[in-house]
């Protein structure tokens, strides 16, 4: 047997060694550049109370998790009663970041499906979405003591995610000076 | 119950292929007659029991049976009948079932059309086909069956993805499957010469025609594909490079090469072992291509819904089918390879180089298209590779390609003289510089690309032209003279299109109130306002807007932004006025305050010539199939087979 014969077999396996590797790997899974950056500072309207402002700032000093969420966002129903059961322990503030919606349509959601959120900041035309980088909705943020973006959550959190990573790292961060 | 019969005669479907897929084989290699003569009645068994399952399915769309869980995933009570039965392949395992029922019809097929073919070629043919026919089965029944009932029935369907709703998605699955599975029978041809160790220039000339129709069916296809993405996204692109037209595109180019390669093959006996390579690799990367779109590997326009079990059952798939035929290349090919020789300078060399370059060129797709995936596998990060890689990476291998394409039917074969051939084709190279200077100024400004595209599609055109002429001196030409002469017009006519769109298209983003006029490529639009529509299943703004020119007016568009009732995501339908030597091109963005409305306009010079080129590129193959050569064997052998019969019942 020739060896040149043998190079499309071995070029081949190479490929389903990647392929292979691939299939465990989500595409969609981008990582965030802003995970252990200074959470970005903004200052916009509360949802429920218009005149009020929140900022990041406000919080400093404590352990806080930032979801963004909209009353167009069908996957933030899924995740909804596993907020509301998060929200109901209250082990670290929950800022909800309401991403381009109408007001009305976002207070007729909370009221509807319950609402889990210490507070909810209103991003009408997205920009603070921007400056988090949300790309798909729901996104979540926890932020710690210094203001340090410390994980970022894509998609729905399951019950599993939230036993599994998120509140062992909310723990955590709650001892760190 | 006529679901629970589809889903019985695919089974059924299964446990044939089985045998078919062994006994044929077996017996060839042993001699059996008993088995041999099994592949023909099995594979007439096989597609006609997929075709009871398609059937089955398809009636249960027809009659909007929501008890069938991918019925009321895909479909919808208010669905036009048209698309209910397009919907049949608009999800994963109703493509599946496409996928198959073009297999089992490409194997029925050979079965019928292969009378003059030795039985036990015939039997190692089907054999390797009823393989991979099992394997696919399998996938089908464990994976993916779209007979699964949903109880209790929904109440009406989920509806079909907006996207998909649309003439041209009816018919381009099916066309790209047939091209698709249609390499599964060079395939077969190529692994039963290997088994059989005859590679000869009879193996090349049966398996030809097979590999040419499959060839016109992925052509088409794609050309639909990007017909469609064209007139409906909206995006105002004809070609994105995303990893799934990627996958199509990739058989394509290997297919071309294999097209040529054949006919090496089956006229001068050389690149034997070249032609099988190229064989299963087009049809490996038909595999590889399902793969990709159905594992959710790579992120594409085309998501599909993905399930990592289905993956890894492809991969395993994959690696048999595609790894086995690559052992038994390695094995057997060395001793079936011996060829004849030929000089450096000679139509074969030629021939050679444009099939490299074509490899290369697929190559070159394969490697942007897994990029990201490799380098994900290596934990180096996440990436994405975009049109820039492809258009960087692409241009510079295809233009010598191109350019071969008009020196290699010049050149003579074994030994060519290349005094001879400069002196032929000196009126085309004159004509194509001149033309590379000259249009691209006519235009309005010349670049590299567009001197180097007009310079290409001359030469080619050019050197096809000189031919012809010299042909018809000799008298009328036979189809197979054709069938090249319009493939390469084909490719000229698209080079044509792309260089025109590519250098001289005009683009404008605006905001337009009622009233409001914009000039774009001499043409002036006047928008009249947009107005509320509905639709059988959706409603949708249609903006009106008053296409002008010299201060004429030539036509109205109506653009519209459809909103489906069954899912929130708002469709685009571009409104087009296609010309031969242009399109203008109306899209409606999002409506502005009050109402305004965001508009894209888009003068494209020359674009309905990229799928004119091909449309003439199938042209040739239905060409190079339909030519005497064919059609006399066949006389001939019915003929045999009658004085046959005739004898043995006299």
């Amino acid at each position: 047997m020739k060896l040149k014969f043998l190079i499309p077999l071995a070029m081949f396996a190479v490929l389903v060694g990647f392929l292979a590797v691939g299939l465990n790997r989500d595409p969609h899974e981008v990582p965030s550049p802003l995970v252990n950056k200074a959470a970005p500072a903004f200052n916009v309207a509360q949802l429920a109370a218009a005149d009020k402002n929140f900022s990041p700032a406000d919080l400093q000093g404590q352990v806080w998790m930032l979801n963004v969420w909209a009353s167009w966002c069908v996957a933030c129903r899924v995740e909804h009663p596993v907020l509301l059961e998060f929200g109901k322990s209250h082990a670290v503030p929950l800022i909800g970041l309401d991403y381009k919606d109408q007001r009305p349509d976002a207070m007729k959601f909370l009221a509807t499906h319950g609402n889990p959120y210490d507070l909810s900041a209103y991003d009408n035309d997205g920009r603070v979405g921007i400056d988090y980088g949300v790309y798909g909705v729901p996104e979540t943020f926890i932020i710690d003591k210094h203001g340090v973006i410390r994980h970022k959550q894509i998609g729905p959190i399951t019950p599993e995610v939230l036993a599994g990573t998120i509140l062992p790292l909310i723990n955590e961060l709650k001892k760190a000076s | 119950m006529i679901p629970e019969l589809g889903h019985f005669a695919l089974i059924l479907a299964l446990c044939v292929t089985a045998v078919l897929g062994t006994l044929p084989l077996l017996g060839a290699h042993q001699g059996r007659r008993e088995w041999i003569v099994l592949a023909r009645p099995a594979a007439q068994a096989f597609f006609l029991l997929v075709a009871t399952a398609f059937g089955a399915l398809a009636w249960s769309f027809y009659s909007n049976d929501f008890s069938v869980t991918y019925v009321a995933e895909h479909s919808n009570s208010k669905l036009p009948t048209m698309y209910r039965l397009g919907a049949v392949w608009g999800g994963h395992e109703g493509s599946l079932l496409l996928w198959m029922f073009m297999l089992s019809g490409w194997t029925f097929a050979v079965a019928q059309l292969s009378r003059t073919l030795d039985d036990a070629m015939v039997a190692r043919v089907l054999g390797v086909l009823g393989l991979v026919a099992t394997s696919l089965l399998l996938f089908i029944l464990l994976t993916s069956n779209p007979f699964g009932r949903l109880l209790p029935a929904a109440e009406d369907g989920n509806d079909l993805n907006p996207l998909l709703q649309d003439p041209g998605l009816v018919f381009h699955p099916p066309m790209l499957y047939m091209g698709y599975v249609g390499f599964s029978v060079a395939f077969a041809f190529a692994i039963a010469a290997l088994l059989s160790g005859r590679l000869d220039a009879a193996w090349a000339r049966w398996s030809r025609p097979w590999t040419t129709t499959a060839w016109i069916f992925l052509t088409l296809g794609i050309a639909l594909g990007s017909w469609w993405a064209y007139y409906t996204l909206g995006w105002g692109g004809w070609w994105f490079w995303d990893p799934v037209e990627n996958a199509s595109f990739m058989p394509w180019l290997l297919g071309t090469a294999l097209l040529h390669s054949l006919a090496v093959t089956e006229k001068r006996g050389t690149f034997k072992s070249w032609t099988v390579l190229l064989a299963i690799g087009a049809f490996s990367l038909s595999l590889l291509g399902t793969f990709l779109v159905r594992s959710g590997v790579l992120t594409s326009v085309h998501a599909f819904a993905t399930d990592p079990r289905r993956g890894i059952f492809i991969l395993v798939l994959l690696v048999l089918v595609v790894g086995s035929s690559l052992t038994l290349f390695a094995w057997r090919a060395p001793k079936v390879a011996l060829g004849g020789s030929f000089a450096l300078m000679s139509r074969e060399t030629f021939l050679l180089a444009g099939n490299v370059l074509l490899v290369v060129a697929c190559g070159s797709v394969l490697l942007g298209t897994l990029y990201p995936l490799f380098i994900d596998a290596l934990n180096l990060g996440k990436i994405s590779v975009g049109p820039p890689y492809f258009n960087a990476v692409f241009v510079p291998v295809m233009a010598p390609a191109l350019f071969l394409m008009a020196v290699a039917p010049i050149a003579r074969w074994k030994h060519a003289d290349a005094k001879e051939m400069a002196q032929r084709l000196w009126i085309a190279g004159a004509v194509s510089v001149i033309a590379a200077f000259a249009i691209p100024l006519l235009m309005g400004g010349v670049t590299l690309l567009t001197a180097l595209g007009f310079l290409l599609a001359f030469w080619v055109g050019g050197s096809m032209v000189l031919q012809i002429v010299r042909r018809f001196k000799a008298g009328v030409p036979p189809l197979s003279f054709w069938a090249m002469q319009l493939g390469h017009l084909g490719i000229a006519v698209f080079v044509i299109g792309i260089t025109m769109v590519g250098g001289f298209q005009e683009e404008k983003d605006v905001r337009m109130e009622p009233g409001d006029t914009v000039l774009v490529g001499g043409h002036q639009f006047k928008f009249n306002g947009a107005r509320q529509v509905m639709g059988p299943n959706y409603e949708a703004s249609r903006g009106e807007f008053e296409v002008s020119k010299n201060g004429s007016v030539q036509q109205m568009l109506y653009p519209e932004k459809r909103k489906y009732f069954s899912s929130e995501m708002p469709m685009t339908n571009a409104a087009i006025s296609p010309g031969i030597t242009r399109d203008v091109y109306v899209s409606m963005g999002e409506p502005l305050e009050g109402k305004a409305w965001a508009v894209r306009v888009y003068f494209k010079p020359f674009v309905d010539w990229i799928w004119a080129g091909a449309l003439l590129m199938a042209l040739g193959g239905v060409c190079a199939v339909s030519d005497r050569r064919y059609r006399l064997r066949v006389k001939a052998a019915e003929a045999a087979r009658i004085t046959a019969l005739q004898g043995a019942t006299s």
